[in-house]
């Protein structure tokens, strides 16, 4: 039955190549098995890198996931695969490509900056720290994202988004941006935006119908004062991602805020 | 226009000549029936029948009796099912419930009876004999690694191909209940017992309070839809991590922890804010297919060191190729609810109509896995009504590795089974935030009283193995020869691989 068993039981250990130059480790992720590029991230953080360069990514998961370490900087070179960043609580991770689905899961703190697109379900369950993509993404992005306390996610979304952006969003700031996609002949976002949302703020740039919308959601112009909450975001997102700010100001924002921070509190009869 | 159609369910009794008059049933009660003028004058309408204020009474004067209202006979439009219309028809809302399934459907585990050694291999006395309850929970090698010891024999080799195991003294953990549905102090209790007793007790989708930090060795945390509390410290602390696709009381919904219970205290555990609701979705929207399933189990692992991670799926009508899946998906356990099993708060219509029992699907999950070789992959926790030792063993003959207790658990603690835990008036202190009430539980008292519980079904337990023969648990372990059953028909005998008493 062993040869049954699935990938990571069967698959033959490669140690990847690790190259130290005191505080820099770079580690060439050709041909390597996921579990093995995350031990060896962990490790020479361990040993006290706090610059991680990793080459030649092709779809390696959980890359920052659970790394619990402040001021290290993770370089991802190639395509991030699933999960990128789940529970990171500190670093800053930089993709220089595209990132798959999943990014940010339930992330407590730290930083992801993508130079490409991203794919769905970004920053579910995230709690804290920033997620800045460039370009689209994909469905459901932004999901049940919750904010404690100090700890109050962003995430900035660069192109098109597709349906149930936000749903179910408890706190945080989701920002759309719809400047550097591929879909420019649609709609900046799909359906269902913000459905069952009961905490946080959507910011869009541009405008969305209200049939586009969940119901438990309330849609404005975002006023000077909103502006003035989301004016330090894009600062921060266009610094990381080499933007021009005033060319994203240049368009109004439309702000979505929830009703209610019970949606469902009328819904019951107790027996 | 009437107040409301619904008549009191139950009549407080009061024997006046009796009572002190000391009005300790207006402070004992939680749904406030009781008011003092002079005397105590309840309001039958909110009796809840969870006789607090009866256990409390000095005098012993009140009791509480049916409300023997006579319908119109029809056994097509019960009592209940009138109720429910006149209910939704004064309010429009979904009928909110609590506690396990109440409805009358077949009991199996009082179908089934268990075998016993009579003159032909000899029973063991378990006073005086060794009787090993010992059970691990996890992943076990396909073969194991043995080596020379040196002396001409041999032993199992380093690790021996095991990966990490949960050891439990007794094959009896404590179910899944959430800071937030219950109180701390009920958690507290559960978390002291569970050391104690060398087992453990699940947080819930609710995160771990850091009173319970101590106990954490004996603490599986629970992640969820919600994501409620996890963090990479939480999954740190856990023994090991379970997964919670689903429960047996409301297989296939969310949860909503209505924003009145979530206080300072349950909001920083939980990683929320004050007064908001806490909304779990009815998927994990990162789960759509058993791949996805198996990124988010080993995505645990990686975040964890590679801990234990389980699955707790509700029994549902396809569970045993659902098990298969998850178990191939690289769960180290899978956690089966059943219809009966108990909840905080959920629809009625979902909790009485939704989910097969716990003992069709122990049978279905662990033959599936045999027949396709991969038993010894995953343990298999079997809850939803495990009422008594007997059916412990039961359960575990049927093929459990181990059995989960949640209701028995809070009956321990006082639950009286009133149903109304989703009111958050529990008189008990077991299901409420109210300080007035949790203060009524004391952790060292309910840790006492679940000791004593578990120990005594363990006891009992032993009491069976000895009867049967066999001087470990491992020895009954879906054992189903050891099984008879009584009164089922062929077909129910087929699914749970169990023949009829006298073949």
């Amino acid at each position: 039955m062993t040869q049954n068993r699935g990938v990571v039981e069967g698959y033959v250990k490669v140690a990847p190549v690790v190259v130290r130059d005191v505080e820099k480790a770079t580690i060439d992720a050709a041909g390597i098995y996921y579990k093995h590029l995350n031990e060896a991230i962990r490790e020479v953080v361990a040993d006290g890198a706090k610059h991680v360069v990793l080459e030649n990514v092709n779809g390696q998961r959980y890359l920052g996931t659970g790394v619990q370490a402040k001021g290290v900087k993770i370089d991802v070179h190639g395509t991030a695969g699933n999960d990128l960043a789940m529970f990171m609580d500190g670093p800053s991770v930089e993709i220089f490509g595209a990132a798959q689905d999943g990014v940010g899961n339930t992330m407590n703190a730290g930083t992801v900056t993508i130079h490409g697109d991203a794919g769905d379900v970004l920053g579910y369950g995230m709690r804290g720290g920033a997620v800045y993509v460039k370009g689209d993404v994909g469905y459901r992005v932004g999901i049940h994202m919750k904010a404690y306390e100090n700890l109050v996610p962003v995430m900035v979304c660069g192109g098109n988004a597709r349906d149930f952006f936000g749903e179910y969003m408890a706190g945080g700031i989701l920002v759309l941006l719809g400047m550097n996609t591929q879909f420019a002949d649609q709609p900046l976002v799909g359906s269902f935006v913000g459905a069952g949302m009961h905490g946080g703020t959507i910011y869009l740039r541009g405008t969305v119908e209200s049939w586009q919308c969940g119901k438990e959601v309330g849609i404005t112009e975002a006023t000077e004062d909103d502006m003035a909450t989301l004016k330090p975001v894009l600062a921060k997102y266009c610094e990381a991602l080499g933007m021009d700010l005033d060319e994203v100001l240049a368009v109004p924002f439309t702000k979505l805020a929830p009703f209610s921070h019970r949606p469902y509190g009328k819904m019951y009869a107790p027996m | 226009m009437p107040v409301s159609f619904i008549q009191p369910e139950f009549k407080v009794k009061i024997d006046y000549d009796k009572c002190h008059k000391c009005g300790r049933c207006v402070q004992q009660c939680g749904w406030g029936v009781y008011n003092f003028n002079e005397r105590p004058i309840p309001d039958d309408s909110k009796c809840r029948a969870c006789h607090r204020c009866v256990t409390y009474c000095p005098a012993r004067c009140i009791s509480i009796e049916k409300n023997q209202l006579a319908y119109r006979e029809n056994d097509n439009w019960s009592p209940a099912a009138r109720k429910a219309v006149w209910r939704q028809a004064e309010t429009g809302g979904v009928l909110l419930t609590s506690m396990g399934n109440p409805l009358p459907y077949t009991r199996i585990f009082d179908h089934l009876v268990l075998d016993a050694c009579q003159v032909t291999n000899p029973s063991i006395d378990p006073l005086r004999e060794p009787m090993e309850l010992r059970t691990f929970i996890g992943h076990k090698p396909d073969s194991v690694e043995v080596e020379a010891d040196g002396k001409g024999g041999f032993r199992l080799a380093e690790g021996a191909g095991m990966k990490n195991n949960l050891m439990l003294d007794t094959p009896i953990l404590f179910s899944p209940m959430s800071y937030g549905s219950v109180s701390l102090n009920v958690h507290k209790s559960l978390a002291m017992a569970a050391q104690r007793l060398g087992t453990f007790m699940n947080t819930g989708e609710g995160g771990l309070h850091q009173d319970l930090y101590p106990y954490q060795d004996n603490v599986i945390v629970q992640v969820a839809s919600g994501r409620f509390g996890v963090n990479q410290d939480y999954l740190n602390r856990g023994a090991a991590i379970e997964i919670k696709i689903g429960q047996g009381a409301k297989p296939g919904i969310g949860g909503h922890l209505p924003g009145e219970k979530i206080n300072k205290e349950v909001s920083s555990t939980r990683m929320i804010p004050q007064g908001t609701d806490a909304i779990s979705p009815a998927p994990h929207h990162d789960i759509y297919s058993i791949e996805d399933l198996r990124q988010l189990i080993y995505a645990l692992k990686e975040a964890s060191g590679y801990k234990p991670v389980g699955v707790k799926i509700a029994a549902v009508h396809n569970v045993a190729a659902i098990a298969s899946g998850i178990v191939r998906a690289g769960a180290d356990y899978v956690y089966l609810d059943g219809f009966k099993g108990g909840t905080g708060a959920a629809p009625q219509v979902i909790r009485d109509h939704i989910g097969i029992p716990i003992e069709i699907a122990i049978a279905a999950v662990d033959q599936r896995l045999r027949d396709e070789g991969i038993r010894n992959w995953a343990s298999v926790i079997a809850a939803g009504s495990i009422r008594s030792s007997a059916d412990v063993a039961k359960a575990i003959a049927l093929g459990a590795d181990a059995v989960a207790i949640g209701s028995a658990s809070l009956m321990a603690l006082g639950c009286h089974l009133c149903q109304s835990c989703h009111t958050g008036c529990c008189s008990w202190g077991i299901t409420t935030q109210k300080p007035e009430l949790t203060r009524r539980i004391d952790p060292e008292w309910g840790a006492e009283q679940l000791t004593n519980l578990v120990h005594a079904w363990s006891h009992e337990l032993q009491e069976i193995l000895g009867a049967l023969g066999v001087n470990a648990v491992e020895s009954l372990r879906g054992s189903r020869e050891r099984l008879r059953s009584i009164g089922l028909d062929e077909q129910m005998n087929k699914v749970l691989g169990v023949k009829p008493a006298g073949m």
